[in-house]
């Protein structure tokens, strides 16, 4: 075990999948000699050689088709898109093609592609970097997307997605890369996708929430507890397809829902998560679903972005709400 | 008379043909690396006038200063993203000097000395810089509009969108251009291809740029394209193609002007790679050029300063003196004081103006939370 940032585990997981599987390859653009932007590919294009950590020309249309491709030869190619806010540019690959190849190939083929980008805000990037599309990939059948909320996770599902045969969208929060620090096991060990995480135990409230949230709604439900309330904090980790079954216990143990998301209102996966417990667990609730958000504006610029952003005192508000409705 | 075998053989000689993909592109220049004028005739059909050659070395200084000034700021936390443009001066400024305030600019995030040469004041690009919508109103300080789009992020994007530009300004027949800004790196986007394409089928308005200043945050151009010139690009769009030397103001602008009124005239877009560089980093945020190019290249491109071989040229005409360049940087200083201190007096962005300027008419929700926004003073 080793502390670690959460950038240094998505670093971790790429050397171990590199020097495990030879057909793993790693491509996009500034992933070679710089390492990538925020260097999560650092020293890897030293130790694997340019055949398997290469640098691709300015075009994310030409990484996503690069990927289809390459998968399609036997390779797992893990494709950088610098900023997930530049996913526009190559959306036809990831939701138009490689989400749907499996199923127009009968099943015959597979796509075992990672899809890694930095998502999210706080970090005060230039307009269109930071952004929140996870909404906008998510609601493609035949895609995973992977948004992990600490270290451990960062390593242990990006294994996972790399193992995976099926696309996977991974989006590593760009706020959390440096800010977030924790013990991560040496080697090679893979994290379940497709399951939540229990990251707080409580029986008062369940705040259900992924990603750079995460950390966020922890902060509250400690603040929350100070005051007497024990909220259940429950980590989507995969917010595409969602874990019913961790979801509706928690709801059914706890009976009030706050869903919590650093995406704006209209986007995100809040909606999707209320729809569920709705249909599912809706007789277990004791009040109506809350939902903490940003709101619906584009991206702001980056000098609002903080008094954009929900924050802690956001979800104690919601909950707080929600716990006194009766 | 060659016969039907000669012309095949000609046809498979691929070794032949990457050959002429190269000679095709010979490299216009009019000012060399010591100040001196290579061609005379090429000097005369620019036109420029003593005062035009003093205008657009000020604006060159002016260029340089920003760039010395935002890097310091921006180490401060004062400035906000800073793309460096040391090395480009000449690229930069000298195409901008050949258009007019009614065509319109469509520049990258390195291209803001064009933007503030078209009028948009410095304190606005402070406000651009550091994220603040302000610097999004493209407005001379006295108001006057000023024919820019902002400083585009996503690479490409602006390339398609002055194709589009172009047609208009076509189909209103007005006498003016739409001139896009992209780099090395960004003549590998699709978007570049598509641009290209549709302005020359429409014959558009259009005067495209791609600034090939040796690297793509960190790729080199050598691993960019198998390309040998950039411009070559555009003869697949049946675009006139030229290759500028990019240090040379006095090349950059005869190109740029003899482009704008080619396109101007209707016979469609040009396309023009100027080769120069960015002696500095990627941006203010943290890239170390170190990592991917040598302190050797660096310095020798340093030798090839625009600045210099201008400064030469205007001072062996005796339009130039040390004292009216310390006189000249002294007042661009001042005047980047003046607008670092207006840009921070401008209010903080209010989230319930953002509500109200995402949709024209708000949705229910968006009432809400504009509600919300407007009680809490935010
Ligand atoms: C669509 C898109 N992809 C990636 C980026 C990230 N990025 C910003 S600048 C850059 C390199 C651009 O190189 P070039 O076009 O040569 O212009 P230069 O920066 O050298 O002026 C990259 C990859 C972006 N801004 N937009």
């Amino acid at each position: 075990m080793a502390v670690k940032s959460y950038i240094e585990a998505v670093r971790d997981a790429q050397d171990l999948a590199l020097g495990r599987d030879e057909n793993v390859l790693i491509f996009g653009e500034d992933v070679g000699k710089n390492g990538g932007v925020f260097r999560a590919t650092d020293g890897l294009q030293t130790k694997y050689g340019v055949d398997r950590v290469f640098n691709t020309p300015l075009a994310e249309s030409g990484i996503g088709g690069l990927a289809i491709g390459l998968a399609s030869q036997g390779f797992r190619p893990i494709m950088e898109i610098q900023f997930f806010g530049f996913v526009y540019e190559t959306m036809d690959s990831i939701a138009g093609q490689m989400a749907r190849n499996r199923f127009r190939f009968n099943g015959t083929r597979q796509m075992p592609i990672v899809v890694r980008a930095p998502y999210g805000g706080g970090t005060k990037t230039p307009e269109m970097h930071a952004d929140n599309l996870e909404g906008l990939v998510a609601q493609n059948p035949g895609l995973r997307v992977v948004m992990p909320a600490n270290p451990a996770d960062a390593k242990g599902l990006l294994l996972s997605a790399i193992a995976s045969n099926d696309p996977v969208v991974f989006l590593e929060n760009i706020h959390l890369y440096r800010s977030l620090k924790g013990e991560v096991a040496d080697g090679y060990y893979t994290t379940p996708l497709d399951k939540a995480a229990i990251a707080r135990e409580g029986k008062d409230v369940s705040i259900i929430t992924y990603g750079g949230m995460t950390p966020v709604v922890l902060n509250a439900a400690e603040s929350l507890a100070k005051e007497g309330i024990d909220a259940e904090v429950v980590d989507l980790r995969t917010v595409s397809p969602l874990d019913i079954e961790t979801i509706g216990k928690s709801v059914e143990k706890t009976g009030r829902v706050v869903v919590a998301q650093e995406a704006q209102r209209i986007a995100g996966i809040s909606a999707s998560v209320m729809a569920e417990i709705s249909e599912r667990f809706i007789l277990s609730l004791r009040a109506p679903i809350g939902r903490v958000s940003a709101p619906d504006t584009v991206y702001p610029f980056a000098q609002a972005e903080n008094d954009w952003m929900a924050n802690a005192d956001d979800v104690i508000a919601k909950v707080k709400e929600v716990v006194n409705y009766d | 008379m060659s016969n039907i075998s000669n012309l095949n053989h000609q046809i498979l000689d691929f070794a032949t043909q990457l050959k002429a993909q190269d000679d095709n592109f010979p490299t216009l220049s009019v000012l060399n690396n010591d100040g001196q004028i290579v061609d005379e005739e090429a000097l005369k059909r620019a036109d420029l006038s003593n005062d035009d050659l003093v205008k657009l070395f000020s604006s060159m200084l002016l260029n340089r200063q920003l760039d010395i000034r935002s890097t310091k700021l921006a180490k401060q936390g004062r400035f906000g993203f800073f793309a460096p443009t040391a090395g480009q001066e000449a690229s930069q400024m000298g195409t901008a000097f050949a258009f007019r305030a009614e065509d319109w600019l469509f520049p990258g995030y390195r291209d803001i000395p064009q933007v503030v040469a078209k009028g948009w004041p410095i304190y606005k690009a402070i406000l651009w810089s550091r994220g603040h919508v302000l610097g999004n109103e493209f407005k001379t300080e006295d108001g006057q509009p000023v024919n820019s789009w902002f400083p585009q992020i996503i690479i490409g994007a602006q390339y398609v969108e002055a194709a589009g530009v172009a047609l208009g300004l076509k189909k209103r027949e007005q006498n003016a251009v739409a001139y896009a800004y992209t780099g090395d790196g960004g003549s590998s986007q699709g978007d570049f291809y598509e641009a290209l394409n549709f302005a020359g089928a429409y014959h558009a308005n259009a005067v495209f740029f791609v600034q090939n200043n040796g690297y793509a945050i960190s790729m080199p151009r050598a691993d960019q394209t198998a390309a040998a010139h950039l411009a070559a690009k555009g003869w697949a769009a049946g675009l006139p193609s030229i290759v500028v030397d990019g240090q040379d103001a006095i090349a950059a602008y005869l190109a740029a002007k003899e482009a704008r009124a080619w396109a101007v005239s209707g016979k469609g877009p040009v396309l023009i790679e100027l080769l120069t560089n960015r002696f500095e980093a990627h941006s203010t945020a943290g890239d170390d050029p170190l990592r991917y190019r040598s302190k050797e290249d660096i310095a020798d491109w340093w030798k090839k300063d625009p600045l210099i071989r201008m400064r030469k040229y205007l001072t062996d005409q005796g339009l130039w003196s040390e004292d009216q360049e310390k006189e000249t940087i002294a007042q661009i200083d001042a005047r980047i004081d003046a607008d670092i201190k207006k840009a921070d007096q401008v209010d903080k962005q209010k989230i319930s103006d953002y509500l109200k300027n995402t949709l024209e008419v708000p949705s229910y929700v968006m009432r809400e939370q504009i509600k919300k926004f407007e009680s809490e003073g935010r």
